[in-house]
Order: structure tokens, then C-alpha cells, then sequence
């Protein structure tokens, strides 16, 4: 478990022999299928994936959850309190949880979370839970990396309009209105359809996205979600949505990974007291050194991250 | 104001209440203080078991284990932690605690291992730069 643990650091930090793992570990890896819940701060997500945890220890699948939160962008800091509510998971060897900062990763998260996904699932974890709060533009990055995108929502986080906001109706696959023991959940499903049936925003054109009821604290619309997510996992691979889908991330992800490399060798190019960073006080534009450094890039010296 | 570059290897710390304890005050306050320092915290809530403790410390690969304790049940439960990590092969990850904690009690946990304990009073400061020094990098 601990090498496991230490495999996951070395991705999110993005250390040089991390590609010599991937690579290691290539022939072992049974991609997990990958589960993300994304939604407003306090609508229930730990909760809901402890719930639904849970379940999936019932059918005696080894589940991972990696659940994400921001780090503060002056400080770098974080606080990462998603374990609190996947207490009762605690000492299960089937279940690895792993709280990760969403910023601060050069490569952005989806990098750091796709390795460690493909770490988790080396490891034999399947599914993997991945867990984000949706504050700015984290979920995207989750709907990127999930196959199954689940939006999580409650009574009382304002009217109609806050959901046709860009963004939450395009990514959602399933719909989960937590919380249903509280007044309001039926006018916010009521509410939810209606926006659906106006216009139909899910990318997959022949997916009707659900809308499942939960109260996560009650252990209560678990399973219903549960089916909803294979039952989407179904159409995926039925209509041959899935495979498309894993070409397009693989080129996504090495897109990334040559960012990430070119981003590393700029810094070092640009680093204080070398000539392209003298050059690029006397021109206080970013071009004409930019254009140095991508003639640098393609020079002979070996490409390291 | 732009953002400040995040250290590129954040030291994480996990914070824990052990036993049956359920003021948080002051944990949650450590927290905010450590989160302002640039540290990752990974705070996972009260009534912890030692060996709970141990692996979510191990699972999150933190290289501090932080304990806040106000029953007065520090002499079992601290080198409960420390005797745990030594039966997982973990004795790198250091244990640092916090709480009502008599100096006597003070040199004997010391003594069994808890790297550092802070008593009432003490400025947050103090925990960030004791971090600093254990960690000059951060």
C-alpha cells in the first residue's frame, strides 16, 4: 500500500521517474473505469461517495477515491477534508482513499489524476471515485477524465437560472439531486427536466441524462445511482462511444505531457541571471524570447521533464 | 496581487483527533494556520483509532502526523501512533502533538518517540517555524 501511496506523490509532483513507472507498469494495467462527481461546495459529495462506497464493498468491488480540493493560490496550501466523511472505510484494504490539492500542478490536475488513476488501477482498484468541488473550472478537468460524470445537487442553492449556467448542464451524464429528504428537491428536479427538455445540452445526442433522487446520509437512491452509472457505462461501450473516447484522451493526455515539458525547459531557459531572461527585460514582450526558446526546444539535447 | 508559486513538493501533514475527544477548536485553528503556510493538510476528524491514524497517513503518503488531544489520554494514545508506525515500517513519518499536556508528560512522550508537543498558549507561529526547520525546503 505504501509503494502505492508513494507512486501516487511521485505523479502529483510530477518527478522525473514518473514516466519511467508508467512505462514499467504498462503491461499490468487494466484502466479502471472512472466515476467523477463534481458539484457546488456542501451539496453532499463525500457523503455521496462514502454511500456509495459503501455499496460497492457490498458487491465486493476494491474501490479507490481520490478526492480533490482547492489549494490556495497565494500560499500553495491546502486543506483537504474529504476523509472526514469516508471515516467507516477506514482499515478496509479494499478501499484506498487518496485526497489530492487541485492546484499547483504544473501539468494541470487531469495529468496528475489520469497517472494516478492508471497507478490505482495496477493496483486493482476498480472503479476509481473521482471526487472535485465544483469551484471554477476543476470540473471540467473532471468531465475530461471521467467516463461517468455524475452532478451533484441540492434544495436551496438558488433558483433556475444557476442552472443553465455554462458548464453544469453539458457535463453531467447523470444528475444526482442529494439531499431529497429536504423541502424542494421535487422543484429542483421539476426545475432540472424542464431545462433538459428545452434543449437537449449533453454532447452524447443519444444518452437521456437521469436525474436521480439520493439522500446520501440515509444510504437512501444509492443503488438507483449505482445502475444509472453502469447503465451509462453500458451505452458507452454499446455504442462504441468509449473507445472513441480513450483515442481522443490518449492524444489529449500526450498533448499535456509535451506541454509539460516545454513549459519545465522554458523555466530553466528563462531561469534569473541567463540571457534570454536579460533579453526579455529589455523587450517587455514575451514574443521574440518565446520564439527563442521554441527554436531551444527543438535543438539536440534530450527531452526531460 | 498574482499567484505565488506553489512549492513544487508541498510537505502534507495529516491532522487527527484520537480518542474520545470532540473539541476541535484548536485543530481546525492549527489547520488554517499550517493551510497559510503553504502546507497540505489533510484533516480527517475526531475519534480517530491509532491505527486509523496510521493508515490514512500512509494511503495520503504524509510525512507528518500531527495528534490534537484534550481528554487527557495523551500518554496512551500518542505512543499508541508511534508504536503503530514502527509495526507498519513507517517510523519516517514524524509525530507531532498538540493539547492539555503536563511538561512531565511532556519529557516521557518525548522520550517515546513524539517529535515535538505543543502546549496551550503556544503561537502558531512556533508549529510553523518548528515545520520549517524539520522541513527546510517547504
Amino acid at each position: 500500500m505504501r509503494a502505492l501511496a508513494r507512486a501516487i506523490t511521485m505523479v502529483e509532483r510530477r518527478d522525473a521517474e514518473v514516466r519511467e513507472l508508467q512505462q514499467a507498469l504498462r503491461d499490468r494495467v487494466q484502466t479502471p473505469y472512472v466515476v467523477g462527481f463534481t458539484g457546488a461546495p456542501g451539496t453532499g459529495k463525500s457523503t455521496l461517495v462514502d454511500a456509495l462506497v459503501a455499496l460497492l464493498r457490498k458487491r465486493e468491488r476494491s474501490v479507490a477515491v481520490i478526492a480533490t480540493d482547492p489549494n490556495s493560490p497565494f500560499t500553495g496550501g491546502a486543506i483537504l477534508g474529504d476523509r472526514i466523511r469516508m471515516q467507516r472505510h477506514a482499515l478496509d484494504p479494499k478501499v484506498f482513499i487518496r485526497s489530492m490539492g487541485a492546484r499547483g500542478h504544473l501539468g494541470g490536475l487531469s495529468l496528475a489524476a489520469r497517472e494516478a488513476i492508471r497507478l490505482l488501477g495496477a493496483f486493482g482498484f476498480d472503479p476509481v471515485i473521482l471526487e472535485t468541488v465544483g469551484v471554477g473550472q476543476s470540473e471540467l478537468e473532471v468531465a475530461a477524465v471521467a467516463d461517468t460524470t455524475v452532478v451533484v445537487l441540492t434544495p436551496n442553492l438558488g433558483d433556475g437560472v444557476q442552472m443553465i449556467k455554462a458548464g453544469i448542464l453539458e457535463i453531467a451524464d447523470i444528475f444526482v439531486v442529494n439531499k431529497a429528504d429536504l423541502e424542494g428537491h421535487q422543484r429542483v428536479a421539476t426545475e432540472l427536466r424542464s431545462m433538459l427538455s428545452l434543449a437537449p445540452k449533453s454532447q452524447d445526442k443519444a444518452w437521456k441524462q437521469p436525474i436521480v433522487a439520493t439522500s446520501a446520509t440515509r444510504q437512501e437512491g444509492i443503488e438507483e445511482l449505482w445502475a444509472a452509472i453502469e447503465s451509462h457505462r453500458k451505452h458507452r461501450e454499446a455504442g462504441g462511444k468509449a473507445k472513441a473516447q480513450a483515442e481522443q484522451r490518449l492524444k489529449d493526455e500526450t498533448a499535456e505531457v509535451v506541454a509539460e515539458i516545454a513549459r519545465q525547459r522554458a523555466r530553466e531557459a528563462l531561469a534569473d541571471g541567463g540571457v534570454l531572461a536579460e533579453r526579455l527585460r529589455e523587450d517587455g514582450t514575451p514574443y521574440e524570447v518565446a520564439e527563442e526558446i521554441l527554436r531551444l526546444l527543438r535543438g539536440p539535447r534530450e527531452l526531460t521533464p | 496581487m498574482s499567484p505565488a508559486k506553489a512549492p513544487a513538493k508541498p510537505v502534507r501533514i495529516l491532522l487527527a483527533k484520537v480518542g474520545l475527544d470532540g473539541h476541535d477548536r484548536g485543530v481546525k485553528v492549527v489547520a488554517r494556520a499550517l493551510r497559510d503556510a503553504g502546507y497540505e493538510v489533510i484533516y480527517t476528524g475526531l475519534r480517530q483509532t491509532p491505527e486509523m491514524v496510521v493508515d490514512a497517513a500512509l494511503q495520503e503518503d504524509a510525512q507528518v502526523i500531527g495528534l490534537s488531544l484534550h481528554s487527557g489520554a495523551h500518554m496512551t494514545l500518542f505512543p499508541a501512533v508511534v508504536s503503530e508506525l514502527k509495526k507498519k515500517n513507517a517510523t519516517d513519518i514524524i509525530v507531532f502533538g498538540g493539547g492539555i499536556i503536563p511538561d512531565d508528560d511532556v519529557e516521557e512522550l518525548k522520550k517515546q518517540g513524539v517529535a515535538e508537543l505543543f502546549t496551550p498558549g503556544t503561537p502558531l507561529q512556533d508549529i510553523v517555524e518548528w515545520l520549517r526547520k524539520r522541513f527546510p525546503s517547504s
